[in-house]
């Protein structure tokens, strides 16, 4: 069955997400579609699936043009979505996930699930799945939901297979498996779509690349393409995937972490026993995939997380304990993982976003009482000096684009004496000109002599920025070695193996 | 001069939305005061004097509820022409509470959070103040101001101890508000029976009348009810209006209220902004309460709060959660509720009325779409709507 | 360590905190009420109500061996807890036990030389609780699909307004029944159009419904049903069917079967919604909307279809929980005489965590409450009534703050769907 998407436009306001794209994938193929966040991936993809609709364009399936306006249109026409969140119900088995919206019933209305356990046993064997239908979706690991999705999709025959950034959430393991069921599904005559923005995954998987850069087709490449041609296909310029890093000299240990456990409120450990040291001018950076407990050590550092067990100590002060203000005061810059939620105020100005963590010290209140128009002056300079693009400080932050959002936590954060910055996934969702500006900016403050704690689940970051790097798996640093370490060693102690090769530093 | 159109624009297009849900609430329930009447309905085979009917049937209602709200020129003869005032000044006696509870409930959503307890609150500012004001003998002044500070405080007491349970458990405040008002309800009832509020020689449930110390003075004269208490409740929404632009910690309520996740980052406590909230809302409604026992009360009943904690939500939900605004639609609720009274004298038509035209106008600013729709205006403005946020909120 | 365990391992511990809880409880019940009260005088049960068999007229005790008796029986409950912990098993039976032996304790000890009619406490309690549990499966319906109904007052406002109303205008108690579904559903249509079609914030709509509702019906009350009472509000009320046999049994005959017909349509109810919402599709795909209606759109559910006729049938069903306060018990209708109940339905509900049987019990329990509180006030017992009467409210509290266990409401409740919600 081919697939096709003719002229495709949408339009957000002001904002063109898809200007007349074509597209066509073919039974059997494998058709990347690589671009930057905020390219217009997704939102064609939600088009194709009828989650929204198009302005203009057709939708073909072998040839005739089908209208897709609803989900169940899309399911009916043979085509299966794996979404990047995915479309589970956290609190239902797997079989009860996968007949929602299938429903077979017996006598009174009563669901049947028996046809859906059997065919799940059917097509988990078919492709070596190992799924319990019976298993409660929330206590499965993330690889596992993401297979329940795929088998969601090809129990109800889906011969066209859209997988939205899928990989975002897995080892580099689990992304190989991933790759290879790919594979499978292809040589039985699936047509899949792959959505990304991963070279490496696009070389390996794709027999086909098609490349959209602001929502507009730009043109196609073979697997055979180098990273960089794709790189810079997929930005619209030169980039160098990696910035420049001069040598450095490494100073004293500002931040000591000593046997910190972290649990959660049922009094499970999320971190076990992790120790490790950030010294002056140098970046530590924290590798690993999504949810193995990065986020709430980064959080632990500022006392956001309860019940931490062991020792902080920050240029020799013990902080672990301290409130959340105490903890910046201390000295520390954090820019949190999610900008729109921990980081920023959306319906605040940019002006008073600047001075969340300060508006209690002066020149910004005397007192209890606040001074707006010093709030305004000292943000006039921030947006000069971090090249924030906007009309006025008094805008409510939520009228910038992602870059200068994040923009603006990097100005408030780096704006008062600290000694440790920490970027938890500090260019997750950004542009590439946002990210090199956030890379430099980052280099910028280890070469002054701050200690610099970098969280990032992608290993080209880590790879750019790192002078140490150490690798959490399930709650627990795995080891701590130097940025000469190569990908495929990172990639299995990401995945969990400490391979003998791998030295520590 | 520029300026001030600017403000005019400004100000045309803030009211634009409440003006229209207004007369839209007015026509309803004008249809549904016409159609309730037995007048209109003996002339159903008369279509045009049905309709001529219904519409002096109406004229008349609303018309009573003008003069029962600010102004009657009947109640100048014989008098000065001061006293036609009288509706006025009752509309400011019922407002007064009024303000001060929607206060209490815009104070809240500036926070995030939803304070259905401004009732409950109101009772124990009333029973705090009530009590000060009969058990002590004090100087002038000094006797005044400790009742209504006493009011306040345990008021801010028993709201303050909403906010702590839900910093410290997480408890929602919607539904421990919901049952701390049938809580205090009974409370009142109970405390009414006991020696310390029965008056000497009494069984009735109302405790004595508060001293003359104690009492807010009259502003115009005995005849009209009018007191100082306005000034208290002018001076609050001041108050809140400087809490929330000009200090730190209206910042840090502002912040909590917009994105709680972000302000606990930046190292705001948010767990100190729900107790401080939910303590300065007890403590505004429970002034609220005071000022309706030492102003025009004096002696307190078990009935005493009526529906001032629940019309607050209303106040300030009209009032767009701002101090001004509350101000405004707390007098504009304090007309329609003392107009009703006359309305319903005059005109035979019931003072309920008025629940339906208050909840007809919250709805349908709570629906803007709505007004647009049925008013074909494309850009009303609409500022950022107020929400609750739900149970998992 | 997996998930579940862990999960479990924490249900366990809360488990043992509950039991550590009342087993004190029932230790203190033994030593004030058991020891400590007067031992001479009797505390007697009268268990006839007239129609049923007659197996025992009453039974009395000395008021201090009562407590005694019950105070061991609620230690026993808890023994049985402990074994049932250990053996895995939930507390349910155990804290059923628990509470009752706790409650005729307290009762034997309170009503010392009173009378108490014991069959007639039960059945009151049951009465008081038909308005609350049709309330609660409002509530039910309405959160489950992920949209928060704190109208429930007001629907059991307008049902019983219009029941009465129309049961009066046309004498038929029947009828009266049968337009207060619509009723209901009115008001509940009003909920659905504002929440769902204009996405009003869902608390402050329901909030603004009630005050709708109770200004309407006053205004209607004093402008037609006081002036014109003898049409307008003197509506006949149901006569209660008594069941072969099961009416005849004693204690439960009377309470559970020989009942009006509101009461059965209540089992009906409660059976019925349990049932489907956790063993048919529709119950599947209310539950999926609730909790997470971008993945039941992605497979093609109209959530906001489903979430609008689910309000609709919770309006249905409060509707009929309106009737039984006019043709159900005293026919005529009264200013606002609903009285909060749809308030406490909602607290039933919560207490109940979101559950059709949790939902039931808290009903029961209040129910309970307040009949207790009104039996106790009027055969002269020395406590405050006031008191009695915060028990649900109390209770509530407590619940909500997780001194019981947490209470998780559907993760969608009360946020409106729409579809690319983030642009």
């Amino acid at each position: 069955m081919s697939f096709e998407l003719r002229g495709i436009t949408k339009t957000f306001g002001s904002l063109v997400a898809n200007d007349s794209i074509d597209l066509k994938v073919e039974a059997g193929e494998i058709l990347a579609i690589l671009g930057e966040n905020g390219a217009g991936k997704s939102t064609l993809m939600n088009i194709a699936y009828g989650l929204l609709q198009a302005d203009s364009g057709t939708i073909l399936v072998d040839g005739k043009e089908i209208s897709i306006n609803e989900p169940s249109d899309a399911l009916a026409a043979g085509i299966g979505m794996v979404h990047q969140h995915f479309m589970l119900i956290p609190v239902f088995t797997v079989a009860e996930n996968i007949i929602l919206g299938h429903e077979r019933t017996g006598r009174a209305g009563t669901l049947k699930l028996e046809d859906a356990r059997a065919a799940i046993k059917k097509v988990s064997e078919e492709f070596g799945f190992d799924v319990d239908p019976d298993a409660i979706v929330e206590e499965l690991p993330v690889g596992v939901q993401q297979r329940v999705e795929i088998i969601k999709a090809l129990i109800y025959n889906a011969k066209v297979l859209i997988l939205d950034e899928p990989t975002a959430v897995l080892t580099p393991q689990e992304t190989d498996d991933l790759l290879r069921i790919m594979k499978d599904l292809k040589a039985k005559g699936t047509a899949i779509i792959f959505i990304t923005h991963k070279l490496r995954e696009v070389k390996i998987a794709a027999d086909r690349i098609s490349i959209i850069r602001r929502g507009k087709v730009v043109g196609s490449a073979q697997p055979s393409a180098s990273q960089e041609e794709l790189a810079s296909l997929m930005v619209g310029r030169e980039v160098t995937l990696a910035p420049d890093k001069t040598a450095h000299t490494i100073g004293d240990v500002i931040l000591s972490v000593k046997d910190i456990v972290i649990k959660d409120h049922t009094g499970r450990d999320i971190v076990s026993d992790i120790s490790f040291d950030v010294c002056a001018g140098e970046v530590l950076a924290i590798a690993g995939v999504q949810g193995n407990g990065q986020t709430e050590v980064a959080r632990a550092l500022i006392n956001l997380e309860d019940h931490i067990v062991g020792s902080m100590k920050l240029d020799g002060v013990e902080i672990n304990g301290f409130s959340v203000h105490k903890s910046l005061d201390e000295g520390i810059a954090f820019i949190p993982e999610s900008r729109e939620l921990d980081g920023l105020i959306s319906s605040f100005s940019i002006a008073e976003n600047l001075v969340l963590d300060v508006h209690t010290q002066a020149p910004y209140a005397k007192g209890i009482s606040l001074s707006p128009s010093q709030i305004r002056a000292e943000a006039e300079k921030r947006i000069i000096e971090f090249d924030i693009r906007t009309q006025s400080v008094s805008d409510p932050v939520s009228s910038l684009s992602g870059g200068n959002k994040q923009k603006v936590v990097l100005a408030r954060e780096l704006s008062r004496p600290v000694k440790l910055l920490i970027a938890s996934q500090p260019t997750r969702g950004l542009d590439v000109g946002s990210i090199e500006f956030v890379h430099e900016r980052i280099l910028a403050e280890r070469d002054a002599g701050r200690a610099v704690l970098l969280f990032s689940t992608e290993l080209d970051e880590v790879m750019a920025l790192a002078d140490r790097i150490a690798v959490m798996y399930r709650g627990k640093i795995l080891a701590i070695v130097n940025s000469d370490v190569t990908r495929d060693q990172l990639g299995l102690l990401m995945a969990g193996v400490v391979s003998a090769g791998a030295k520590s530093a | 001069m520029n300026s001030l159109r600017k403000l005019g624009t400004k100000l045309s297009q803030v009211a634009a939305l409440p003006f229209l849900s207004f007369l839209l609430a007015f026509f309803i329930s004008g249809i549904l005061i016409a159609v309730s009447d037995s007048r209109v309905l003996k002339l159903a085979g008369h279509p045009w004097q049905m309709i001529k009917m219904a519409g002096t049937v109406i004229g008349n209602a609303y018309l009573a509820l003008f003069q029962g709200s600010i102004f009657d020129i009947n109640l100048t003869h014989g008098h000065s022409f001061f006293q036609g005032f009288y509706p006025l000044s009752e509309t400011i006696v019922t407002a007064t509470p009024l303000i001060l509870t929607g206060l209490s409930v815009a104070l809240a959503f500036q926070s995030g959070l939803f304070n259905i307890g401004a009732q409950g609150q109101f009772v124990f500012g009333a029973i705090g103040a009530s009590y000060i004001g009969f058990h002590y003998s004090l100087p002038p002044v000094l006797h005044l101001l400790i009742s209504l500070a006493g009011g306040a405080l345990l008021a801010s007491i028993w709201g303050g101890f909403v906010g702590l349970l839900k910093a410290k458990t997480g408890a929602h405040e919607v539904i421990v508000t919901i049952m701390m008002n049938y809580i205090a309800g009974y409370f009142i009832l109970w405390i009414l029976k006991t020696k310390a509020f029965l008056r000497p020689g009494r069984i009735d449930p109302m405790a004595p009348e508060v001293g003359t110390n104690a009492r807010l003075p009259h502003l115009a004269g005995a005849d009209l009810r009018i007191h100082a208490g306005i000034f208290v409740a002018l001076l609050a929404a001041l108050f809140v209006w400087w809490l929330l632009t000009r200090t730190t910690m209206g910042f840090k309520f502002r912040s909590v209220g917009a994105n709680a996740s972000a302000a606990k980052t930046a190292g705001i406590s948010i767990a100190y902004v729900t107790t401080a909230t939910m303590a300065l809302c007890g403590a505004l409604a429970g002034l609220g309460g005071a000022v309706h026992v030492l102003g025009s009360e004096y002696a307190m009943t078990a009935d005493i709060a009526g529906s001032f904690g629940f019309d607050a939500i209303t106040v300030a939900l009209l009032g767009r959660a701002k101090p001004v605004g509350t101000v405004f639609a707390a007098l504009l609720f304090g007309a329609l509720r003392t107009g009703g009274r006359t309305m319903q004298s005059n005109t035979e038509t019931p003072l309920d009325i008025v629940l339906v035209i208050q909840a007809l106008i919250v709805l349908f600013i709570a629906a803007p779409a709505l007004v647009r729709y049925v008013f074909r205006i494309k850009n009303l403005k609409t500022s950022a709507s107020i929400t609750s946020k739900g149970w998992n909120g | 360590m997996s998930t579940s365990k862990i999960l479990k391992s924490a249900t366990r511990k809360r488990q043992e905190r509950i039991l550590i809880v009342i087993t004190l409880l029932s230790l203190a019940s033994l030593a004030k009420f058991g020891f400590a009260s007067n031992t001479h005088l009797k505390t007697t049960f009268g268990f006839v109500l007239g129609r049923e068999w007659v197996w025992v007229h009453e039974w009395s005790v000395t008021s201090a061996h009562g407590s005694f008796i019950f105070s061991i029986l609620a230690l026993l409950g808890c023994g049985l807890g402990y074994w049932m912990l250990r053996s895995g098993k939930k507390l349910g039976l155990s804290s059923a036990l628990v509470s009752f032996g706790l409650l005729m304790s307290f009762v034997c000890w309170a009503a010392a030389d009173k009378f108490i009619p014991f069959t007639g406490l039960l059945q009151g309690a049951l009465l008081l609780a038909i308005p609350l549990i049709f309330g609660s499966m409002s509530g039910l319906l309405c959160e489950r699909s992920g949209v928060i109904n704190i109208a429930i007052e007001g629907q059991l406002l307008a049902g019983a307004f219009v029941s009465g109303v129309v049961a009066s205008l046309t004498h038929q108690a029947g009828l009266g029944l049968l337009v207060a579904p619509l009723a209901g559903a009115l008001i509940s249509l009003l909920l659905a159009i504002f929440a769902i079609k204009f996405s009003v914030d869902q608390v402050i709509l329901g909030f603004v419904l009630n005050v709708f509702v109770i200004g309407l019906t006053d205004f209607l009350y004093k402008k037609l049903l006081i002036p014109y009472q003898a049409t307008w509000n003197t509506g006949p009320t149901f006569s209660n069917i008594q069941i072969p046999i099961l009416g005849k049994l004693p204690i439960i005959g009377p309470v559970l079967f020989d009942q009006t017909i509101i009461v059965y349509l209540m089992y009906a109810f409660v059976a019925i919604i349990t049932f489907a919402l956790f063993k048919t599709k529709w119950g599947l795909r209310t539950r999926a909307v609730g909790e997470h209606p971008t993945a039941a759109d992605s497979v093609g559910i109209d959530v906001n279809k489903l979430r609008f006729r689910n309000v609709l049938l919770a309006g249905v069903v409060a509707g009929v929980g309106g009737a039984y306060f006019t043709v159900g018990s005293v026919g005529s209708f009264g200013k606002e005489m609903t009285a909060g109940a749809g308030f406490i339905a909602l607290a039933a509900l919560i207490f109940g965590k979101w559950s059709p049987m949790g939902a039931l019990a808290a009903a029961l329990l209040f129910g309970f409450a307040d009949k207790l509180q009104q039996t106790l006030s009027i055969i002269g017992v020395a406590i405050p009534s006031e008191f009695m009467l915060m028990v649900p409210y109390i209770a509530t509290i407590i619940a909500v703050s997780g001194l019981v266990g947490r209470v998780r409401a559907p993760a969608a409740d009360g946020v409106a769907y729409s579809r690319g919600g983030s642009h």
